[in-house]
């Protein structure tokens, strides 16, 4: 990530990987998105390697919403690029993609799971057919396909399968977001967002959708950006961290050491103001 | 980069020079020096003991090194198996592979996740390069036992555990992996003797297959045969550690 | 001075076909975009008319335009030529038309129906004029229509197949009986008006084109000729019509076509044939008259290719 560093004392910039020879997941660069006057995105770069975390922090209207917006391809923006290392559409900057395209792009590589579940999921409908619908959108039209598939999904993201049936509007919150986590996974995308997935839950619910995020990470190695504004989520989940403030980033480094020892003086007011 | 020699084993397997580190407190408006002209040769097989007084920057040299911390001064070329690379300006995506791959850091602390077991935090190092659940979950209970946790305790969750026993899993699990550098940060700091016999025989054991290991040890008698160099850095530069101990857990992972 | 007589016009006969030129226009326009996009709903300017909306106004304007002198009239309710409104409707039409009325389906050239699809094949020369309550098959998923639009637009049916899903689910089958959504050219998801499933695979490569208007909601759609018209059925779990079996008509004794269940007071039931034109027809020919039947879409309860 080499991200520009204003108003620092200058560390000196980092040399391009050498010792890893991977192909990234995703590279995002010069990415801005301005509503009028107001720029929500500004000039916003990084680059994901397989399986790896990356943690977007920042206080709220830092731009950090917009950001995975923009990256599920829900908005376009004025300027920038965005690839995924994926064949179908490799080097392709997918902000350049038809409207079916798009969809189809976002609907098979791209997971995403809201801090509310009411823009994720059909509150009414069951929860195994919510997941069932995302594969449904993606062709599978095996009645018997699509129930052992969402069955599989709901398992990973550790939901009781006595409430398959129920429909998420009953379920509480830590359920909601198993349930989008399942929707979002489904497909095996090639990228999952997470929009402060713990944020509005309780302390030990928000630790078991954690170990559950942990875990998946674990066992599938799915590339992530995950915004938070809670330092403990970011920690516990991310490799490494992009800091957000007016829209841009401020410092990107390595998880520890960005919340151990920030550079820039907005990164050591907001890990100074967690503890 | 510095051009280096092409045969690895001509070489050290780490190089320091020139090494420095000073904080940057923005709300404070100043700078904090630690260690200065900090120079080494570290070859694989190798110990080097770091001293000093409390304050000195001997954790923050580790820090430095593993790249939990940033510094604008020095090199500090490392041979990995990939090619030679200087761990002050490798790309974090490089840093995180030898994080992974071949350099291992262990702390006195222990990031308990909720709802793990003690077997399986040990064995996840060993989950993440690939081996399957069965040999890591049986490696993972050798290494509890040789650190003496009673194998009642190993399905159980640590976050309820005593600090000894916190540290044992710690170990376990840090040490479970064969690596080509270790940084040791106080790892015999709240560990009973049983435990503390057991991680010299581990460390000797390491050090004979060739593992190159930096340590900072509060009673340093335990590993003193073990020693090749020992580095003293200088109280005149004195500073209060900025970073607080939260923060160090970060770096047992 | 101004007269009174001044300001009126003089009596004029109501144009042909009772609609005034635009109004055929438009509705002739929205036809063509109909037939352009085969099951894609167009909107158009739905004209008041002498009945009340609701009551086959959408069909009726469709036919009014499209009737000519030559043209040879029938018109269905529920697959009854003789309930009241399919009869006002088709003297209606003749009146404003000139136009001949039928109840054969094959000397029929113009047929509107309200809720059935005749048993016997339609040709290249014959329209079928659907009657529709309700042209949006999202409207189940989807209460808002503009979002329905922008779905249908995206090919987004998700929802659509959600639905079906979850009638599996819940009751082990799929419970839609009538109206069932079928993808017209692999693109569009229609709404075949509430014929009941039975007819819904008539639609599919039928040789007539098939015009469905909704007067109440002001929207029009096609099937033209030789189009496909695929039901949606999971790879699994396939479509069915309505069993048929052992049900044998009272009035002609067919047996493999579309029944209507007449329960009697001993909590058993009769059936009869759905298709009262055709039934006539067969019970003309059972009392020996010398009756043309043509080819039907199904025999012995199996659809014929």
């Amino acid at each position: 990530m080499n991200a520009p560093m204003t108003g620092l004392a200058m560390m000196p910039d980092l040399e391009p990987p050498r010792l890893v020879d991977e192909e990234p997941a995703v590279v995002v660069s010069g990415l801005t998105k301005r509503y009028g006057d107001f720029t929500a995105v500004d000039q916003v770069g990084f680059t994901a390697f397989p399986g790896e975390v990356i943690g977007v922090v920042g206080e709220s209207g830092s731009g950090k919403s917009t950001l995975l917006r923009l990256l599920n391809l829900e908005e376009q923006p004025q300027a920038g690029t965005y690839t995924l290392g994926i064949k179908s559409c490799a080097g392709v900057n997918l902000f350049t993609l038809g409207r079916f395209e798009s969809r189809s792009t976002r609907v098979r590589h791209i997971g995403i799971v809201y801090q509310n579940p009411h823009l994720g999921l059909h509150m009414h409908h069951t929860s195994g057919g919510n997941v069932a619908e995302r594969l449904l959108v993606a062709g599978e039209r095996s009645f018997h396909a699509l129930r052992r598939r969402a069955r599989a999904a709901l398992d990973a993201s550790e939901f009781p399968m006595d409430r398959i049936d129920v429909p998420p509007l009953t379920l509480s919150g830590g359920m909601q977001q198993r349930v989008q986590l399942a929707k979002a996974i489904a497909l095996e995308p090639d990228l999952l967002l997470l929009d402060e997935p713990t944020t509005g839950l309780d302390v030990s619910v928000q630790a078991l959708v954690l170990d559950t995020l942990k875990r998946l990470q674990r066992d599938r190695r799915i590339t992530m950006v995950i915004v938070s504004h809670d330092l403990g989520v970011i920690r516990t989940l991310a490799d490494r961290v992009l800091v957000m403030r007016r829209g841009a980033v401020v410092e990107a480094g390595l998880t520890d050491q960005v919340l151990g020892d920030p550079q820039h003086p907005y990164t050591q007011q907001l890990v100074h103001a967690k503890l | 980069m510095t051009p280096l020699g092409t045969d690895p084993a001509a070489s050290p397997l780490l190089s320091v020079r020139d090494l420095a580190k000073r904080f940057e407190i923005h709300h404070l408006g100043r700078q904090v020096a630690t260690f200065q002209a900090v120079d080494f040769d570290l070859d694989a097989g190798e110990f080097l003991m770091l001293g000093g007084a409390n304050g000195t920057g001997k954790s923050t040299l580790l820090r430095t090194l593993y790249r939990s911390c940033r510094t604008d001064t020095g090199t500090a070329i490392y041979r990995s198996a990939r090619g030679p690379i200087d761990l002050l300006r490798a790309a974090d995506i490089d840093i995180a592979w030898l994080r992974r791959a071949e350099i291992g850091f262990v702390t006195q602390f222990l990031q308990a996740r909720p709802r793990i077991s003690a077997e399986d935090i040990v064995a996840e190092p060993l989950l993440q390069s690939g081996q399957d659940h069965k040999t890591a979950i049986g490696e993972a209970r050798r290494w509890l036992d040789a650190f003496g946790l009673k194998p009642t305790l190993w399905p159980a969750y640590p976050s309820a555990f005593s600090g000894g026993e916190q540290q044992k899993v710690n170990l376990a699990r840090a040490l479970i992996r064969p690596r080509r550098l270790l940084f040791l940060d106080e790892p015999t700091a709240s560990l009973d003797r049983l435990a503390r016999r057991a991680l010299v025989a581990r460390l000797e054991e390491l050090k004979r297959a060739g593992v190159a290991m930096i340590g900072v040890f509060h009673f340093p008698e335990d590993i003193q045969h073990l020693v090749d160099q020992q580095i003293i850095l200088d109280a005149d530069t004195p500073l209060a550690d900025p970073v607080s101990q939260g923060d160090m857990a970060d770096v047992a992972e | 001075m101004t007269a009174l007589r001044d300001l009126v016009r003089p009596w004029q006969r109501y144009s042909y076909g009772f609609l005034d030129e635009s109004a055929k226009r438009a509705v002739r326009r929205g036809l063509l975009k109909a037939i352009a996009i085969p099951g894609c709903q167009i909107s158009y300017a739905s004209r008041e008319m002498p009945m009340a909306r609701g009551w086959g106004t959408g069909g009726l304007q469709v036919s009014l335009t499209l009737v000519e002198p030559e043209s040879v009239v029938k018109v269905i309710d529920q697959g009854a030529d003789d309930g009241v409104n399919a009869a006002n409707i088709r003297s209606f039409i003749a009146r404003a038309s000139g136009a001949r009325t039928t109840t054969d389906t094959l000397e029929a050239t113009l047929i509107q129906s309200r809720h059935r699809i005749p048993e016997e094949r339609l040709t290249r020369n014959q329209l079928l004029v659907l009657q529709v309550p309700d042209p949006e098959p999202l409207r189940a998923v989807v209460p808002d229509i503009s979002v329905a639009r922008i779905m249908h637009a995206d090919a987004d049916y998700g929802l659509m197949w959600l639905k079906l899903y979850e009638q599996l689910v819940q009751a082990g089958r799929v419970t839609q009986s009538s109206s069932y959504p079928s993808l017209v050219n692999g693109r569009h998801i229609m709404s075949p008006s509430p014929i009941p499933r039975w007819d819904t695979p008539k639609l599919h490569q039928a040789e007539n084109l098939t015009l469905l208007s909704a007067g109440r909601e002001k929207r029009l759609y096609a099937v033209p000729p030789w189009t496909d018209v695929k039901p949606l059925e999971f790879s699994d779990v396939a479509f069915k019509v309505e069993d048929q079996t052992g049900r044998v008509c009272e009035r002609t004794g067919a047996t493999g076509q579309f029944m209507n269940e007449m329960p009697l007071l001993d909590g058993t039931s009769t059936f009869e044939l759905s298709d009262a034109g055709f039934a006539e027809k067969l019970a003309r020919r059972r009392a020996g008259e010398a009756v043309t039947i043509g080819p039907t879409y199904y025999v012995d309860g199996e659809l014929q290719p």
